[in-house]
């Protein structure tokens, strides 16, 4: 069924995003806002707003009969989630195709299955990924024992967690049953499941996922993002493909990919995440994200593909039109996410008013910008202002083409993480490639000069100061 | 109509080659401004226009409209002036956010009306884009009453709680 008008159910840059592949292909778009958000950009761009309702989440973006009863005011035929919110809700698929409406996404089923973060795990073993030792662990017994094959540092993972959420940090065994018990609390109270397991914890590692695009018969991979820059398990600057990767490992991981992919038979747009084993140049199974992801544009950049609109494609019933040998790979891109967070204080979240915003314009730049001069940025959501993703011939050209953008980057009214992007991609370290996931906390320490930092030992900075006070 | 990313490009392309150092477009649909900056241009966009409403809304039945950030409790002469504030020491939410009493959903408030605390116990906790942020009593003294109710947003500034210390502190700003 061809979509002709479609619900955005999603605020910020990525309902922009969006829209304007609509625009494109001449979809008509409706923007399901709250509240907070009915004056924002993506709002006075859409061809109509529906209101959904006020500017708490749990009353209007994360209520599944809200945007179900936005889609059916408004007469749209499908969904987008975008990321984040309900994006991976298997009660609006579901609710989606009761209502004969297309949800842009997996099946409610996938969805389920890849939430919980022992089916996803399962379904890698069966499709024969490697995996980290560990498992699910009821008691402290169970979990003393399983010791043996995870060896120390570990982590605990809630099942219902994912995305970093839910997840700590074990270092000796005596910690190991505090540290469950506070876990299994957590995780009940955030994600209504209290089920967690261990997996063992690789330092150094680096993040590298792999994109999917499939259409459940048919699995293409559109290439590895790396990720590694990270802090509090947060991605804040991604780049496509991973630097420094050994050719063998790229391909294989690739192939793994494709191979879970087919496996589960699966449909739209998704992301499997691995860590890869710096000393050992191995790679495990992490989890799959079942949506489109904040940093698709660095694939975009590097594929000269329009993944929202092969997604498009693909939720209304057809076929791939893309085989494997059509996607091709040129260049090297980077995304850096310029937040609304203060580097200066511990990135203290920071709402308020974006007085200006000036972008920086020129081949090879783009810019997914969800605010603009003027804006509110309200407290009730995630602090991501805008993307910017740069892109060279190779990586020192989009490095330099980089630095020059965020020299030319300004917004004023709230502090961002501009600044600390300018000094990241300064960084020698960053500039050689292939930096771990350790490595922005210890350029952040205090104290620290940053650049000379050995990348090893990986001190686990980031993961003692996580943050587990997440709310469901 | 709107520009797209490649619009823009190619009028940047356009512009190279001429000697023009600033582009200023404007429609009822949007303002764009390309200006010439030391190592390459900079960008200016601002969608105009209202949003089109549709008449039917998606709000939940039962759920109040709300204005964001409505300065509920915050400072004013007459506030300061009520002879029942006279004494009380204001616990402000430092920025703005959603106020949680307890640390998680189901668990026990970090204090109640009527508990001693010190400066630095923790009275509650603010949500401001999905961080969870400690708010601190400020004062050693008895929780009077709770300004905000729980999972309710407050502005930066508001008043989220009254103590009545246990040393006076006139001039409370």
């Amino acid at each position: 069924m061809r979509i002709r008008r479609l619900l955005v159910a999603n605020r910020g840059e990525i309902a922009l995003r969006i829209l304007g592949t609509c625009e494109r292909l001449g979809i008509e778009t409706v923007l399901a806002a709250s509240d907070a958000d009915l004056d924002s950009p993506a709002a006075r761009r859409a061809d109509s707003v529906v209101r959904l309702g006020p500017a708490l989440p749990a009353h209007s973006y994360l209520s599944v009969g809200a945007v179900l009863r936005a889609a059916l005011a408004s007469g749209a035929g499908a969904v987008h989630p975008g990321y984040g919110f309900l994006s991976e809700s298997p009660a609006l698929a579901d609710a989606c195709a009761s209502a004969g409406l297309s949800f842009v996404g997996p099946s409610a089923e996938h969805l389920r299955a890849l939430g919980d973060k022992l089916r996803a795990r399962a379904a890698a073993v069966a499709a024969g990924l490697p995996v980290l030792p560990g498992g699910e662990v009821t008691s402290v017994a169970e979990a003393e024992s399983l010791l043996d094959r995870t060896g120390l540092p570990v982590l605990v993972k809630a099942v219902g967690g994912g995305g970093g959420r839910g997840m700590r940090l074990v270092e000796h065994a005596g910690e190991l049953a505090r540290a469950l018990e506070l876990s299994v609390a957590e995780a009940h109270a955030a994600f209504g499941d209290g089920r967690v397991y261990l997996e063992r914890y690789v330092a150094p590692g680096r993040h590298v996922e792999v994109q999917l695009l499939a259409d459940g018969e048919r699995v293409l991979h559109v290439g590895e993002r790396d990720c590694s820059v990270q802090r509090r398990y947060q991605k804040l600057l991604e780049e496509a493909p991973a630097a420094g990767l050994p050719e063998t490992l790229r391909l294989s991981m690739h192939a793994a990919a494709v191979r879970l992919g087919r496996h589960l038979g699966y449909r739209g747009l998704g992301t499997v995440e691995f860590l890869v084993d710096v000393g050992r140049e191995d790679f495990f199974f992490l989890e799959v994200n079942p949506r489109i992801q904040v940093e698709h544009p660095v694939t975009e950049a590097t594929t000269h593909l329009d993944l929202v609109a092969e997604q498009l494609y693909v939720a209304e019933g057809r076929p791939l039109r893309l085989g494997q040998g059509d996607v091709a790979f040129d260049g090297h891109a980077i995304e850096c996410r310029v937040n609304a967070e203060d580097p200066e204080r511990d990135f203290a979240p920071s709402p308020g008013t974006v007085t200006s915003m000036r972008l920086p314009a020129g081949e090879g730049i783009r810019v997914d910008a969800g605010a603009q001069s003027g804006s509110t940025v309200p407290p009730y959501y995630d602090s991501l202002l805008a993307k910017l993703v740069v892109s060279g011939p190779d990586r020192s050209a989009a490095i330099a083409r980089l630095a020059g953008a965020l020299d030319r980057f300004t917004v004023d009214g709230v502090p961002t993480t501009i600044p600390l992007h300018r000094r990241l991609v300064a960084d020698p370290a960053f500039r050689a490639g292939g930096v771990d996931t350790g490595w922005l906390s210890r350029v952040l320490a205090p104290g620290a000069g940053g650049a000379h930092q050995p990348s090893f030992p990986g001190a686990p900075g980031a993961l003692e100061e996580a943050e587990v006070s997440t709310r469901g | 109509m709107n520009l797209s990313p490649e619009d823009v490009q190619d009028i940047l392309k356009v512009l190279d080659s001429t000697d023009y150092d600033e582009l200023h477009l404007e429609t009822d649909r949007f303002v764009l401004r390309l200006r010439r900056a030391p190592g390459g241009w900079t960008e200016e966009r601002e969608a105009l226009g209202e949003a089109r409403l549709v008449p039917g809304q998606a709000v939940e039945e039962g759920v109040p409209a709300e204005e964001p950030n409505r300065a509920r409790d915050s400072t004013s002469a007459g506030e300061d002036a009520d002879p029942q504030r006279q004494g009380m020491h204001a616990v402000r939410a430092p920025l703005p956010g959603v106020l949680y009493r307890a640390p998680k959903p189901g668990e026990p408030p970090f204090v109640e009306v009527g508990d001693h605390v010190e400066a630095d116990t923790v009275v509650a906790i603010l949500e401001t884009m999905k961080l969870m942020n400690p708010v601190r009593a400020g004062a050693a003294g008895t929780v009077s009453h709770f300004a905000v109710t729980n999972s309710e947003p407050a502005g930066q500034g508001d008043v989220l709680l009254w103590l009545l210390p246990d040393a006076p502190t006139p001039g409370e700003p």
